[in-house]
């Protein structure tokens, strides 16, 4: 990290954002501190501070193109556990706004926090990683050339520097979790084939699983359903939905049907339009909103 | 599992260590954390073998329960126990059979090792290990160095300076200073080549030297993420950049004429027939070790790691790898390789000048590596023996259809073999297994 660029934050956040640099954390899963009741609580470094019951904030977040706005001030937050559900026309600026969280792409102004302390636009992709935030693209994006069972054990969370992936033996414990997650994905059989010759929806569920292996406070998944037939568009809806409680998600989707298996009744879903939110709260509720019958649903 | 695949050898290794073996060693590492996985895990159900046929999409309920194991060992083997045997075997004939047929066969034997055929072996050996430190950062790590040419020269350069200092006084201007920088009338050594009279210092340089320039080049290009085309261009760039800079007489180097008339080695004659054994021997023991270890690194998880950032640098950015040090790490290992390949070469050979470093000495090792076939190391060393062979026989005996050869290659090999000889040979012995 650019010392320089540090000087200017709170003591705090500095701390917060070193360890994360230098987080090698063992077996454990979403770190999450702050949750304790009383008035005061203690900062951990490398944890991510949900004290106030929100894990992801956007403020203002603005992104430019040439002039063009693909993000126009928008502000979204994300509470600790919730699946939330973001839908909107395409150009409506959702993916530019999963590079922003992930740090593929820096925002022109706004800020963009995951929990109270750690500013995601001052650390790069790998360290946004790091701190808990795996992505899903849209294109399902696994290691071709590696058979199933290294693409999970790239994405395990453990010391990801060059030295510790030298001396890294594969023990008990690590194939114990390789063997759990494979099978959360149904992709035993598979797990010596090499992952390029997967079919789609098994690489779909593949690349879900490395995220399960990063163990993240927060999941972005872009389209994840995209190119899947019906059935396994509802297994995945039915993956999703059993994760509920370990981390918190973001879903960025098309697809109606996944949306109404996800949200159910009472999730809030966003609707994005123009690089803002136009309208949030239950799916029904959304639906009938004028706006985004206007813009979106179409009358 | 596919014979033309560049990682097959790898699924072949695991579940052939005894899964007795295997526990005791998870004890050792996680003590008592290891109960909870439980002892069925460590049956190898033979379902789960690498390559069997497996249909549908959702496995049985049956096969959970009786607890699925991928049963790898924690560290997959160096090689096959056959590719063992066949490593010691050339170990022991190479190392009995070369100094009995140079030292101890009389000349008149047709056996008799002669120094032209032990240099002429040598310098393919160097050639070798040169392009096995190509593949490295080209078959494994996806960056396609034309310049490696620079690498290997820096290390003969810093050998040379030794060779040249061990001259002593039996240069023809018998004076302490090497003979070009008394034609040049310097009246006392540059400041970087003290030191260069101990071999030590010599040697250490020889790693030092390559190891520092690709690593300072390696940070900029990788940190601004410069990649494919564009980064193989700059590494011609550097080569070219710093052959024109060695051609200068003021650089300190001997200008174009390099360093030659090489006299003693540690104090040995150095064209004794008993020191060109002892190089010749080091040079197949270097190769031997080098390849071993080249190995080690690509069957770790670190040479996952960078296979993965060949593939999809992106996705293994957003796991929270940070490639910039994986690239340095591995870029510099083979910058030094191909230095110490080139320290080997210079006493073999008897000179080194800048042409080492012309660009097209670096493109001829990319083709080694294509011919050879990259991403499998054995091939690297196989193609620069072969395409270096030929150069040898053709410019002996057809000296002026050496280039048009060469060009031959260039654009053959990757329409008819893009896996290179040993991807022919792959598919050639998959072809027959199926057909029996």
């Amino acid at each position: 990290m650019n010392a320089s660029t540090n000087l200017a934050l709170p003591a705090v956040q500095i701390a917060a954002n070193e360890a994360l640099d230098t987080v090698a954390s063992e077996d454990t899963g979403p770190h999450l501190s702050g949750v304790t009741s009383g008035l005061s609580h203690f900062l951990v470094p490398g944890e991510i501070d949900v004290s106030h019951g929100t894990i992801l904030y956007l403020e203002d977040v603005t992104v430019r193109f040439d002039g063009f706005r693909a993000l126009n001030a928008l502000t979204l937050t994300i509470n600790v556990g919730e699946l939330r559900c973001v839908i909107g026309p395409n150009g409506a600026g959702k993916t530019t706004m999963m590079d922003i969280i992930t740090g593929k792409t820096r925002p022109d102004a706004g800020r963009v926090f995951l929990g109270q302390h750690i500013d995601l636009t001052r650390l790069k992709e790998p360290a946004i990683a790091m701190a808990g935030i795996g992505r899903k693209f849209q294109k399902p994006t696994v290691f071709e050339n590696h058979p199933v069972w290294e693409n999970l054990e790239l994405a395990m969370k453990t010391d990801k520097s060059w030295l510790a992936s030298l001396r890294a033996r594969l023990d008990r414990s690590a194939q114990a979790r390789i063997e759990e997650t494979l099978s959360l994905i149904h992709l035993e059989d598979q797990a010596h084939r090499l992952a390029g010759e997967l079919g789609h929806g098994q690489k779909q569920r593949l690349e879900i699983g490395m995220l399960l292996m990063q163990k993240p406070a927060l999941l972005l998944l872009d389209e994840p359903a995209a190119g899947m037939t019906d059935h396994e568009t509802m297994e995945l809806a039915q993956l999703l939905n059993s994760l509920r409680g370990t981390c918190s998600m973001m879903v960025v989707e098309h697809d109606m049907d996944f949306v109404a298996a996800l949200a159910g009744e009472t999730g809030v879903v966003t609707v994005m339009a123009e690089g803002s939110v136009l309208a949030e709260g239950t799916l029904d509720a959304v639906k009938r909103d004028d706006k985004v019958i206007e813009s979106y649903l179409g009358r | 599992m596919t014979g033309t695949n560049p990682k097959a050898h790898l699924a072949e290794t695991p579940v052939e260590k005894p899964s007795a073996e295997l526990a005791a060693e998870t004890d050792l590492q996680i003590g008592g954390s290891g109960g909870d996985a439980g002892g069925t895990l460590l049956d190898v159900d033979s379902a789960n073998m690498p390559g069997s046929p497996t249909e549908g999409m959702v496995s049985t309920p049956e096969a959970r329960t009786a607890g699925f194991a991928l049963g790898l060992p924690a560290r997959p083997a160096l090689l096959s126990g056959r590719a063992w045997l066949a490593l010691l075997v050339l170990c022991v004939v190479v190392g009995i059979g070369v100094p009995v047929c140079a030292l101890v066969l009389p000349d008149t034997n047709p056996l008799h090792l002669s120094a032209y055929a032990m240099t002429l072996v040598g310098k393919l050996m160097c050639y070798a290990l040169a392009a096995l430190a190509l593949d490295l950062v080209w078959g494994y790590c996806g960056v396609l160095s034309l310049g490696h040419g620079l690498f290997f020269a820096l290390g003969g350069y810093a050998m040379g300076m030794y060779l040249m200092r061990e001259i002593g006084h039996e240069g023809k201007y018998q004076s302490d200073l090497p003979d070009f920088m008394v034609f040049l009338d310097w009246h006392s050594l540059p400041w970087y080549w003290r030191g260069t009279e101990h071999l030590a210092y010599a040697l250490l340089l020889v790693v030092l030297a390559p190891a520092v320039v690709a690593w300072v080049f390696g940070f900029f290009t990788f940190r601004s993420r410069v990649k494919g085309v564009y980064l193989s261009i700059i590494t011609q760039a550097m080569t070219f950049a710093a052959m024109l800079l060695f051609f200068r007489n003021e650089t300190g180097f001997g200008g174009n004429n390099g360093f030659t008339d090489f006299k003693r080695i540690a104090g040995f004659p150095i064209t004794h027939p008993g020191t060109r054994t002892v190089l010749f021997l080091l040079t197949f023991a270097v190769l031997v070790v080098s390849f071993l270890g080249a190995r080690a690194i690509v069957t770790s998880k670190l040479g996952r790691v960078v296979t993965a950032i060949r593939d999809g640098e992106t996705r293994l950015m957003f796991l929270g790898f940070s490639p910039l040090s994986y690239k340095l790490f591995i870029w510099t290992l083979s910058a030094v390789l191909c230095g110490i390949a080139g320290a080997l070469y210079v006493p073999q050979v008897g000179i080194i000048n800048p042409g080492e470093m012309a660009p097209v000495n670096s493109i001829e090792m990319a083709i080694w590596v294509a011919v050879g076939g990259r991403g499998t190391l054995i091939g690297p060393i196989i193609g620069a023996i072969a395409v270096n062979g030929a150069k040898s026989f053709l410019t002996a005996n057809f000296a002026e259809y050496w280039l048009f050869f060469l060009g031959a290659i260039f654009l053959l090999v990757p329409l008819l073999m893009p896996q290179g000889i040993v991807g022919l040979i792959a598919t050639v012995f998959s072809r027959k297994e199926k057909r029996e």
